[in-house]
């Protein structure tokens, strides 16, 4: 639901800062060209044309071709349909996972708070990257697999995060408010404390969404994710680098990936600003 | 002081037990079986060689035994034998951490000297073009994907141009240095071969520029919002109304205060360049401990996926030990 205000703030926001408004746009040319993916793309993204394999970028084929004669701009063009749902997916199931753990932490404290806090301590210490890998190499390579790995080290920071929120939400008056008219405690944490939490993490979650896309492509990268033949940005830049001399077939998902991981932290780089009053003051 | 610190170094064996418990589940309570990888489909379809390759490597037992069993050995400094090679993963583990430590080094020098000058003149100037295109470049930096700013380095700087040199640590044919420290710059250095020198710097300086780039716009904009703050500090204001010049209220009363956060930065920043180190490693051919790990993910050889998960998040946790002790240090206020 988007109030008059929201509106009013967003474009405030995006009018007052234009790399944030390049990213916007950005953002929105790239979720338009992967929903329209099929009626934009010239060919079918896995159709294999030996015939015209590894053609540099030309008229009929404006990126170029790969080593089996497919369509490197179809094959861009399909690529944000695996990396975008899979970085929400991973981003969203993460962020659930650390709200409920982190806001049980937080609200009940004592034990609990120490058990599971320790355990997200453990899971932060593991660097992502090394992590992830270990897990998706573990489960087997596959699309589903990668996207759980990713869950594996995506939900500690949310947890810590969650829990910061709930310690100081639940300190307000209006949860001291509801008390007194009788709220059980299952009701205050997850109907009077959380939602105040939420907006706040959502705002850390969207900041981190092109950094899932930076590492669900890596993994793809590494052979982690989708199958080979997948048109996946990852996987993409990957199969050029045995055709060094071909640069288009590495290049142009690269740029992709590149472009579109730019576009969110622009998004997300105005965000912080706007939300951080330490540095609204004037100097 | 001391007392902060005794409290963190205990703290850390509850954390190192979770550790080490994590990366064993993960390494055994998995779907795929490492046996297949280690001995192939045909062996394995024999139940004797099963049996028997279960007895030697202890596979029989139940996983806590397991644990316990790798517990004691690793608290006498054994992590265990590689499947594949049969060899130590310890002495695997010490022979291409160097690797990995010269070109992490190297990264977060260029860190240090690019980023927080760009995020020092960022803040003084800002809102300024200066400021713009010092932002911009730091968004770069943390966008770019490591993989393909690589390849793209390796096409135009030595395929096309033929400036700097291809992948690995040294020119092929040329003997590495006789290892002191294991950074083939530094120890070409002590042996006095300049050539040497020459040659395992040029094979250095692509690699560490591309690991670099994503630290290095972390730190810029670290240290433009930390300067930020401390320029609208009410000392900073009284330091200019004494009459001190620019320069010396910049380098004596803003900086020292902006260091702080920054420096927490920088050390997690070094942390997760010997950790991000895979992607780079892979692509430059460069022998450490990034491209071991990748390799013992996907042959499924746990003892060193489990070795060199530990050793990196050891690492980490102790590097993070490092910036908490320096935060007291920089901060008289903690004291």
């Amino acid at each position: 639901m988007l109030s008059h205000r929201a509106i009013d703030d967003t474009t405030r926001f995006l009018k007052s800062n234009q790399l944030a408004l390049i990213g916007a746009v950005l953002v929105l040319g790239w979720v338009i060209v992967t929903v329209a993916a099929p009626v934009l793309a010239p060919y079918d993204p896995l159709e294999q044309n030996i015939v015209d394999r590894l053609q540099s970028p030309n008229a009929s084929y404006l990126f170029g071709t790969d080593q089996l004669g497919r369509d490197v701009l179809s094959r861009v063009i399909f690529g944000g349909r695996l990396s975008l749902p899979a970085a929400l997916l991973v981003v969203v199931i993460a962020l659930g996972l650390g709200t409920v753990i982190g806001a049980v932490a937080g609200y009940w404290g004592g034990a609990w708070e120490e058990v599971l806090m320790r355990v997200t301590d453990v899971f932060i210490a593991f660097p992502t990257i090394i992590l992830a890998m270990a897990v998706a190499a573990a489960l087997g390579p596959n699309l589903s697999n990668a996207i759980v790995a990713m869950v594996v080290v995506w939900w500690p920071k949310y947890s810590r995060i969650v829990r910061g929120l709930v310690l100081s939400v639940r300190e307000n008056e209006y949860v001291e408010a509801s008390r007194a008219v009788g709220a059980t405690e299952g009701h205050l944490l997850w109907r009077v404390v959380l939602p105040n939490c939420i907006a706040p993490a959502l705002v850390m979650a969207t900041l981190d969404f092109g950094n899932a896309i930076l590492v669900f492509a890596g993994l793809s990268f590494l052979g982690l994710g989708p199958e080979p033949s997948t048109p996946e940005w990852g996987r993409m830049v990957s199969d050029g680098i045995q055709y060094f001399d071909q640069w288009w077939i590495s290049a142009f998902p690269g740029l992709a990936i590149f472009t579109l991981v730019m576009a969110f932290n622009f998004v997300g780089d105005g965000l912080r600003d706007a939300l951080d009053p330490r540095l609204r003051q004037q100097i | 002081m001391q007392r902060f610190l005794v409290r963190r170094i205990i703290l850390l064996i509850p954390l190192l037990i979770g550790v080490s418990l994590v990366a064993f589940v993960i390494s055994h309570a998995v779907p795929s079986d490492p046996m297949n990888a280690a001995l192939g489909p045909k062996a394995v379809s024999d139940p004797e060689i099963v049996a028997t390759y279960r007895a030697k490597w202890g596979l029989d037992e139940p996983l806590y035994v397991q644990y316990l069993t790798y517990v004691g050995n690793l608290l006498q400094g054994d992590l265990g034998r590689s499947i594949i090679n049969r060899r130590p993963v310890a002495d695997e583990l010490g022979r291409f951490l160097p690797a990995t430590m010269e070109l992490a080094t190297a990264a977060i020098i260029l860190t240090v000297l690019i980023g927080m000058p760009l995020g020092v003149i960022s803040a003084v100037r800002r809102n300024t073009w200066v400021d713009r295109v010092s932002r911009v470049i730091s968004l770069i930096g943390v966008s770019v994907p490591v993989f393909w700013f690589a390849l793209l380095g390796l096409f135009v700087f030595y395929a096309r141009l033929g400036w700097l040199p291809g992948p690995g640590r040294l020119g092929i044919g040329v003997e590495p240095p006789d290892r002191v420290t294991g950074f083939y710059t530094v120890d070409a250095l002590l042996m006095g071969d300049f050539q040497l020198f020459r040659d395992s710097l040029g094979h250095l300086v692509l690699p560490a520029i591309v690991l670099a780039g994503y630290s290095t716009g972390l730190i810029t904009r670290v240290t433009r919002s930390a300067m930020l703050e401390v320029l609208g500090q009410d000392y900073v204001r009284t330091a200019r109304s004494k009459g001190l010049r620019e320069y010396r209220v910049m380098l004596r009363h803003a900086l020292p205060n902006a260091l702080i956060p920054t420096v927490t930065v920088l050390g997690l920043s070094y942390g997760s360049l010997l950790a991000g180190t895979v992607l780079t490693e892979i692509i430059f051919s460069w022998p450490g401990i990034g491209q071991y790990a990748y390799r013992s993910s996907t042959a499924l050889d746990f003892p060193a996926i489990m070795g060199v998960t530990m050793l990196i998040a050891l690492i980490f946790i102790l590097v993070n030990l490092v910036v908490d002790a320096m935060y007291v240090f920089l901060d008289p206020r903690l004291r």
